[in-house]
This record gives structure tokens, C-alpha cells and sequence, in this order.
């Protein structure tokens, strides 16, 4: 379950509306927790056999998204029909657990389904806990290792808390596991590889019902942050800035 | 109508943690505010030591369980169900850290009440609450309304005074016998991290990197840098991630916190969940090619450029300023 966020890289702008992102100067990626949830199921399969579903709801470049997704090795893209860009986090949930009610198969006794643990749209939930309390699956977020036990019917998740300090968990499957880092770093894919995909895979596509919008939180307003302590900045070349950097650090006592 | 709170108090290794004075802090806001009490609520083992550290609260309810139940959402979430009907609360404060992760999600679906995550600052201003949010890697506010005051809120840590949850008052202790269901989430054991690596929360300097460090092979320079500052390197999630450095080396919300004399962050944006782990350094300088970037707004000095073009130049200049 993959969730596209807006790329704060660009400038993000508030829509007239002043509640909302103004949609024509956002630009989405998926979101990082996804990649590494999306790397993480890949490893699993490498490892075990199984398959590798990715789903997705609509969103500007989420296409581009999928068919990278197929060409790193997910057996099955599917995008959904409702538009990520204007539900929140709540109803993203509510979406996709709709298309996992709608087939048994979907929630076999064997299924894993990650997350990315976190995204920096979650403003009313993460996806991960919003789809286990859904489908009553057990859950464990902010995981950095996981492992497949021997019997096949449960995982090993390792937790992050603070601090380097981690905790192992054992959980059933099914289970929904919120991924903040892959084993290893998401693999990279060429260009030319994902163009192929283009050409050649097909994404697929379902309907689901409108989520329901109950519990929905309203923004009043929605604003870019005043700087509180601005940082005094130092400007000229790398060397001049760096001289009146050592001044600095020398009126400190630190060097 | 009076608006009760409910606080779940965060522990770990036997202490309250720091997010749990902030929470309470907050109650103590928004009980005023709304005329109500502050009810807080520890799961665990030896809840009465921990109990006698939340005076701020007017009640402790103690739920004594395995201490591993406070470790899974799969238990605590039961727990606060049970726990409300019992005493009804129209307010539950949640720890946005780690630790806590989807309880406050969860159990907002469970009661079928909204949620608000990633709250920064709480006004109560005539009885009407105002949650503000961090959204999009801190880069947008959110202000938000809960309808009849009633939900359940997960506050961002070091977000709040937690001076303001700390009380020398002996709360009333209330204990409370819940039965937890059977686990499907079973804690096995806790992973210290490894001991041998550079502590780089007793650095007085620290050279942090970012993203914008682009290459493993970069690092010599920031390397370089710290070994004239006599200090250490650290990092940022997405180097870590990468395997460039050990989780050891890692500076914010799942890494270290720290508070040296001088931290130095080269390409790094500001996210908040670093942010949360160095901002009570004495002294941040900051260097990032984007000049909107939000680590501007927490360092003391900063240059907007290539870390890869200014780290070289500032190393010579301090090695030449100490030949001097």
C-alpha cells in the first residue's frame, strides 16, 4: 500500500481557499517510507517466493510511480479511482481497505501488508494502524528489520524506539507493518528499464466506493510557518563565509 | 460541559519520558480552559513509583500489567477502550513519538472519534481549543477545530514546556484491574544499541550530514571537517538509510538526542523528526543550497550554498586559523 505525497523540495503553496494546497503547483513523489516499504516487500520475495502487490490511489505521476514499481520487481500494480490529492489520510485508508475487503483472496491468512510507517501527510492517522484497526490485523510501526518465521504464519518486525534503542516483536499474520527503513536502501532502477515497463506492462485498475467521510478533521487554515529565530545568514564566497565562520567559532571558544 | 482529559503517560526502563510532562502540561491548559480534570494514565509495572511523578494530573489510574504491554499498540488500545468506558474523558493527549505509534490512530477508529496527529501548539483562548499541526516536513501549519472538544491528539514532542507538566503535589493513585486480551503482538526483547561506537551525545562538537552529502565517498569532507573541530560526525535518517553511517551516528526522533557546543549541519533540510533530536544545541550553523530551507529557521548562522564547495574551504580556514 504505497501513498504519493507532495515533493517538499518545491515551494508548496496555500490555494486561495487558504485550507488546502493549491493543486496546480504541486508536484507529488511517492512518498519515502513508501519506497522502503515497496523495497522491503521486494526483499521479502527474493527471500521467500510469494507475490508483490502495490496499490495506490490516483495521483498526478503515480503512474510513473507503478510502472518503476513493476520494473524493480512487483508481480501487479493496481491504482484505485479516488484522488489522493483531496482526501486525507483517514479516507486514503478507508479506500484501500475497501478494495482489500472486496476479495477474500486479498486477505488471505498469509498477507503481509506494508506501509510506509509514516508519511508527512498523516494529519488525521497513518495508514498503517487506520488499516489494521479496518481489517482487525495486528500491527507493528517504525520498523527497521523484518523477518519471516520458519512456519510462515508469523514475522519478526524490529521497532525503533529512541536513541538507537530497538525492540524485536513477534507478530501473526496477517499483519499490517509500517516500514521506516528497508534492509537496504531502495534499489535503483534505469530509466530506460521503466520505459520498457511502460511499454509493455499494463496497470491495473479498480473502482471502490467514495470513502466515507466521517471523522474527517477540518482545517480552519492551513499556512506556511513564520520563522521564530531566523538564522543570521553569512554571505560571500565559500571563503569569505568560511573566514567569518571561523570568527565565529572562535568567539565561541571553539576553536 | 466540563471536558475531562485523559493523558496516556509514555514510561520507558521504569521513567516517565519527557513527552509525558509536556502532555501534561497541556492537560493542565486545557483543563482550565474547559473547567475540567486531568485524569493520567499509566500501564505497566510499578505503576505507583511512576505514578508519584505525575502531581500535575488530579488523578493517576493505574493499570498494572507486564511492561510490555505499554509496548504494542495490539494492548494499550484495548486497555484505554476499556479504560474509557469507565471513566468517560472527552480529550485523550497521545505521545507522538516511536514508542506510542498508532495507538492514537487506532483508538480513534475504535471509538470512532477524530484524530488530530502531529500537533505543535494548543490555544485555548475563551473556551474554544485551536490544535495547530506540522504538516509536509514542517513546511505548512494546520490549524484545527475538534467538533464538542471531544477527540484524541498526539502532540509532537519537544513541542511544549514540559516544566509545565512537573508537580511536587502526591496525585491521587486509583488503581484499576483490566484484563489484557491475548497478543497477537508478542515483545520479545529490547535491543541496546552497540556500545563501541563514538558517543556522539558527549561530543561538544558535531558535524551533521544530510541528504545533500549525495555520496558515501563525500563523507571524508565533513570526516575531515570534525577531526579539525575535535568532534564527531552524525547524520540525518536518509544517511543512515543508506548504510553510510551506523545507527549510532544517528541524530533525531528514532536516533540520538543531543545538545553539543557547536553542531554543524551541512545539507541538511530541517525535517522536524531531526529537528526534535539537536535543537537545544548551543550553537547550530547550517549549510543548504535551498535558502527556504526549513533548518534556516533553527540554526544561529547559515550559509546558503554547496556543502561539497564550503566544507573543504572552512576545514583549511580553521586548520589555518589555529597554525595562526
Amino acid at each position: 500500500m504505497l501513498k504519493m505525497v507532495p515533493d517538499v523540495v518545491e515551494e508548496l503553496v496555500v490555494a486561495a481557499d487558504g485550507k488546502s494546497l493549491d493543486q496546480d503547483t504541486l508536484r507529488m513523489i511517492l512518498s519515502e517510507p513508501s519506497d522502503h516499504a515497496l523495497e522491503q516487500a521486494l526483499l521479502l520475495k527474493e527471500k521467500h517466493g510469494g507475490r508483490v502487490t502495490v496499490v495506490t490511489l490516483t495521483a498526478p505521476e503515480v503512474d510513473e510511480a507503478l510502472f518503476k514499481a513493476l520494473a524493480k520487481g512487483a508481480d501487479q500494480a493496481i491504482k484505485l479511482n479516488v484522488d489522493q490529492t483531496v482526501v486525507g489520510s483517514l479516507a486514503t485508508a478507508r479506500a484501500l481497505a475497501s478494495w482489500l475487503r472486496a476479495d477474500p483472496q486479498r486477505q488471505a491468512p498469509d498477507t503481509l501488508l506494508l506501509t510506509g510507517s509514516y508519511a508527512i501527510d498523516d494529519l488525521e492517522g497513518e495508514m498503517g494502524p487506520c488499516l489494521a484497526e479496518m481489517l482487525q490485523w495486528p500491527f507493528v510501526g517504525v520498523v527497521t528489520g523484518l523477518a519471516l518465521d520458519a512456519s510462515g504464519q508469523k514475522v519478526t518486525a524490529i521497532k525503533e524506539f529512541f536513541g538507537g534503542l530497538r525492540g524485536e516483536y513477534e507478530v501473526d499474520l496477517p499483519a499490517v507493518i509500517g516500514i521506516q527503513a528497508a534492509a537496504r536502501p531502495p534499489r535503483y532502477v534505469p530509466i530506460a528499464k521503466i520505459r520498457s515497463f511502460m511499454k509493455s506492462a499494463t496497470l491495473g485498475a479498480a473502482g471502490v466506493a467514495p470513502p466515507d467521510p466521517a471523522f474527517a478533521l477540518e482545517i480552519s487554515r492551513m499556512y506556511v510557518p513564520e520563522a521564530t529565530g531566523r538564522a543570521v545568514m553569512v554571505e560571500g564566497s565559500p571563503e569569505e563565509a568560511s573566514r567569518r565562520l571561523v570568527e565565529i567559532l572562535h568567539q565561541r571558544g571553539i576553536v | 460541559m466540563n471536558t475531562d482529559i485523559l493523558v496516556l503517560a509514555e514510561h520507558f526502563k521504569g521513567e516517565a519520558t519527557e513527552i509525558t510532562f509536556e502532555m501534561l502540561g497541556v492537560a493542565r491548559t486545557l483543563a482550565a480552559a474547559l473547567h475540567g480534570q486531568v485524569a493520567a494514565v499509566v500501564i505497566g509495572a510499578d505503576t505507583a513509583r511512576l505514578a508519584a511523578r505525575l502531581g500535575a494530573a488530579d488523578t493517576v489510574l493505574a493499570v498494572e500489567q507486564a511492561p510490555a504491554a505499554m509496548m504494542s499498540s495490539e494492548s494499550t488500545v484495548p486497555l484505554l477502550q476499556q479504560l474509557l468506558a469507565r471513566r468517560p474523558a472527552r480529550l485523550v493527549l497521545v505521545a507522538g513519538t516511536n514508542i506510542c505509534m498508532g495507538i492514537g490512530a487506532k483508538l480513534a477508529l475504535r471509538l470512532q472519534w477524530p484524530y488530530v496527529n502531529f500537533c505543535k501548539a494548543v490555544n485555548a483562548t475563551d473556551g474554544v481549543l485551536t490544535f495547530t499541526s506540522l504538516l509536509f516536513g514542517g513546511k505548512i501549519l494546520a490549524d484545527l477545530r475538534l467538533p464538542d472538544n471531544r477527540g484524541i491528539v498526539s502532540l509532537y514532542p519537544g513541542s511544549f514546556p514540559p516544566d509545565a507538566g512537573q508537580s511536587e503535589r502526591a496525585p491521587t493513585v486509583e488503581k484499576i484491574d483490566l484484563p489484557v486480551e491475548a497478543g497477537r503482538v508478542v515483545f520479545k526483547r529490547l535491543i541496546e544499541p552497540d556500545a563501541t561506537d563514538v558517543d556522539i551525545t558527549k561530543q561538544e562538537v558535531l558535524v551533521a550530514v544530510g541528504r545533500g552529502i549525495e555520496s558515501q565517498d563525500n563523507l571524508s569532507l565533513a570526516e575531515d571537517l570534525a577531526a579539525v573541530l575535535q568532534g564527531a560526525v552524525c547524520a540525518s535518517r536518509p544517511v543512515i538509510d543508506q548504510g553510510w553511517l551506523p545507527l549510532t551516528r544517528q541524530v533525531g526522533k528514532s536516533g540520538m538526542t543531543v545538545k553539543p557546543k557547536c553542531y554543524l549541519a551541512a545539507g541538511l533540510s530541517g525535517a522536524p523528526e531531526h529537528v526534535e533530536g539537536m535543537k537545544n544545541s548551543a550553537l547550530t550553523i547550517a549549510i543548504n543550497k535551498d535558502a527556504a530551507a526549513p533548518i534556516f529557521d533553527v540554526a544561529h548562522y547559515g550559509i546558503c550554498g554547496d556543502l561539497l564547495e564550503i566544507l573543504p574551504v572552512l576545514t583549511e580556514a580553521i586548520k589555518a586559523r589555529k597554525g595562526a
